[in-house]
């Protein structure tokens, strides 16, 4: 794939939940080679645009073009198989399978007779690659940490070598050197030429690796903005007005140190 | 050994090698609640005592053949129930669904004169037609399948009765191959035997290959005596029950062809992409969804397998009585299928379970019916008592699950 061709393109996708109007006439594009940050409030719709382009909700209007062709995601499989992964905010873990099924699961090596083997081996290259701390793959989910578990959701949305990866909140859980490896290999992704999706609370990882920030507000697209795009103007375009409790909070504080 | 294994590389986990390590890991396993078949054996063993002493006959050879004869018709309803059991779903009508199809083997082969096989074949498309219709209702009407399913008991109940008509009953010809299987068909010593020798044997042979490839990609394995000794157990184990049910009349074939079906599903569930599946619906069906698998297909799957296997246990049931009568799959079949399952260690909660559970579940349900029976007690008592040992595996599931949540193993 070239680098910089489009690769995602979303036009006026709406998602109603009952009354509740999650997401309104959103516009996104994603190119190959970029990362993609998209910040919010919490109940922005952040969560709700992650799940439609993953076909676990179906968008109520609007259009989704893959590499140029319109597509219906009707289920994760048809969004997987396109070659879109996601790292949801609720990983989406079984609990009572070993971490090697988990990573594996709807993907196993050899249908009709799992090659345990092999797949143990690919699991612990991934995860070393993500410099996880995980003690065992053949012990369950339930016996893992909240972080390793993350780490666990990061390496399986990888298995496939998908060409958008959409990560929501990934490192929310994450200990100081596996959140570095994270943006790591958000870096080492856009470098291979695919697309990242990445959601996230903390503007220091997001200015870190973006290449542009696009903004939810309420459900609906509030501007797009770059890693220079200042502070201030950032949280103006969040929370939705200049004068918010963030900066009052700054104020207040640059007036203690004058 | 040449640097650090892929799996050792973590210092906090303790190891454990060899022998003494494998004992080790399974007395960490049972203290956290994973309990495993442990409580079926425990269960047997305490049954075995108390009916041998109140009443020798119990433990003579010829009448634990009866006991394997008779269990082998309800053992497959019941390897039926753990597919759904392990979805976390529940199928009611089995035991209709058992007699329906027995009522469909007299009428299609005695009454109208189709060839046995195709008469058997038909009862078993009856059941994955049923299976079919109830994965339909829960995957479509999101129905809750004990309430489809115990509509479906009363409609498979009125169709059996309707088949059967004014006479109530239709004896199967005597001298039937069919007949013959259900009563008098033993394996031949040599094939029991072999039967009892293949399963170590298998076990050294694809455990070698796995030790050498673990290997070869630079992971621990657990060593060669574990392999070894855990074979050599199970080699001796069996050749003593063949070897004991042979100064008896020997395996019946009947039991030996339910073993097989066990087999089949033990392996389909820990070996294949279907079975992993299954476990991960049964675990978190919205995750097992979200990784791509079709959750609506492994459902209707295990439901057109529970309702099959049922008619299929429905046809051995009928070649064990020579007959198909009104009183098929009534009574206690339902129950005992489920007990069955439940004893043997498959949870009620979904994502946990095997299909041996099936197996050693149904051989205790047998074992307390036929030592109650050798006391001359009525099927009162035995109603109350398999009741209370379902109350008790219940109790030891939910125990057991609230234990491994504490211990952080699901
Ligand atoms: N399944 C659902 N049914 C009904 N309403 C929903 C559902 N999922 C999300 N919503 C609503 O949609 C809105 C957006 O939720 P979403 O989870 O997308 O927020 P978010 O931006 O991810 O927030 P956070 O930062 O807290 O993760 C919320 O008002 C929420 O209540
Ligand atoms: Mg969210």
């Amino acid at each position: 794939m070239e680098q910089g061709e489009l690769i995602l393109k979303l036009r006026g996708v709406s998602k109603q939940f009952g009354a509740v109007t999650a997401l309104k006439d959103i516009e996104l594009d994603v190119h190959a080679g970029e990362v993609v940050a998209l910040v919010g409030d919490n109940g922005a719709g952040k969560s709700t645009l992650v799940k439609t382009l993953a076909g676990v909700h179906q968008p109520t209007s609007g259009t989704i073009e893959w590499c140029g062709t319109p597509v219906t995601l009707d289920s994760p499989g048809t969004a997987l198989a396109l070659g879109i992964a996601t790292v949801f905010q609720d990983l989406a873990l079984c609990e009572n399978l070993d971490v090697v099924a988990n990573l594996f699961l709807g993907h196993e090596l050899n249908r009709w007779a799992l090659d345990e083997v092999e797949m143990e081996v690919r699991a612990w290259t991934l995860l070393q690659e993500l410099a996880a701390r995980i003690p065992s793959v053949r012990e369950p989910i339930a016996s893992l940490s909240g972080g390793q578990r993350q780490t666990v959701a990061i390496a399986r949305s990888l298995l496939l070598d998908p060409k958008i990866i959409m990560l929501d909140e990934p490192t929310a859980a994450l200990g100081v050197a596996q959140t570095a490896e994270v943006l790591n290999l958000i870096e080492r992704v856009r470098e291979r030429g695919h697309g990242v999706i990445l959601i996230s609370h903390n503007m220091e990882d997001v200015r870190a690796v973006a290449d542009r920030i696009v903004v939810l507000r309420l459900g609906q697209n509030n501007g797009v903005f770059t890693a220079e795009t200042s502070h201030q103007e950032l949280v103006a375009a969040i929370t939705g007005a200049s004068e918010n409790s963030v900066s009052r909070r700054m104020a207040r504080k640059q007036g203690e140190v004058a | 050994m040449s640097g650090a294994q892929l799996d050792r590389a973590d210092t906090r986990v303790r190891h454990d090698e060899g022998l003494s390590g494998a004992l080790r890991a399974f007395f960490d396993r049972v203290r956290s609640g994973d309990l495993g078949m442990l409580p079926v054996f425990i269960g047997l063993l305490l049954i075995t005592l108390v009916f041998s002493s109140l009443n020798p006959v119990f433990l003579a050879p010829n009448n634990l053949v009866n006991l394997l004869f008779d269990a082998a018709a309800i053992g497959l309803i019941s390897l039926g129930v753990v597919c759904v059991l392990l979805l976390g779903e529940i199928d009611l009508s089995i035991g209709s669904m058992s007699g329906l199809s027995s009522a469909l083997v007299g009428v299609l082969w005695v009454n109208s004169g189709l060839p046995m096989l195709l008469a058997i074949l038909g009862a078993v498309l009856a059941g994955a037609a049923v299976g079919f219709i109830y994965g339909f209702l829960r995957n479509k009407f999101e129905m809750p399948s004990f309430v489809a399913t115990l509509a479906g008991l009363l409609a498979l109940l009125g169709l059996q009765l309707y088949l059967l008509g004014a006479t109530g009953s239709i004896n199967l010809p005597y001298t039937s191959p069919l007949v013959k299987f259900g009563q008098i068909l033993i394996m031949p010593a040599w094939l029991s035997y072999l039967a009892a020798i293949l399963p170590g044997a298998l076990m050294v042979f694809s455990g070698l290959k796995t030790l050498k490839r673990r290997r070869d990609a630079n992971l621990s394995s657990p060593g060669l005596s574990v392999l070894l000794v855990r074979a050599g157990v199970l080699t001796v184990a069996l050749i003593g029950c063949v070897a004991y049910l042979e100064q008896g009349r020997g395996v019946p074939y009947m039991f030996g062809v339910f073993t097989l079906f066990v087999v089949a599903l033990d392996y389909a569930l820990r070996r294949t992409q279907w079975g992993r599946s299954m476990f991960a619906v049964g675990g978190n069906a919205e995750a097992a969804r979200r990784s791509g698998i079709s959750v609506k297909r492994i459902r209707l799957s295990a439901f057109m397998l529970c309702s099959s296997l049922a008619a299929l246990g429905g046809v051995f049931a009928a070649s064990r009585l020579a007959s198909a009568s009104q009183q098929a799959g009534t009574g206690d079949v339902n129950l005992n299928a489920i007990a069955a399952a439940v004893i043997g260690g498959t949870s009620l909660f979904g994502g946990r379970g095997s299909a041996w559970s099936a197996l050693l579940g149904i051989i205790v349900i047998q074992a307390i019916s036929n030592g109650l029976t050798l006391l001359n007690l009525s099927s009162s008592l035995r109603y109350m008592i398999t009741g209370g040992v379902l109350a008790i595996a219940v109790i030891v599931d939910s125990l057991a699950r609230r234990s491994r949540a504490s211990h952080g193993r699901a």
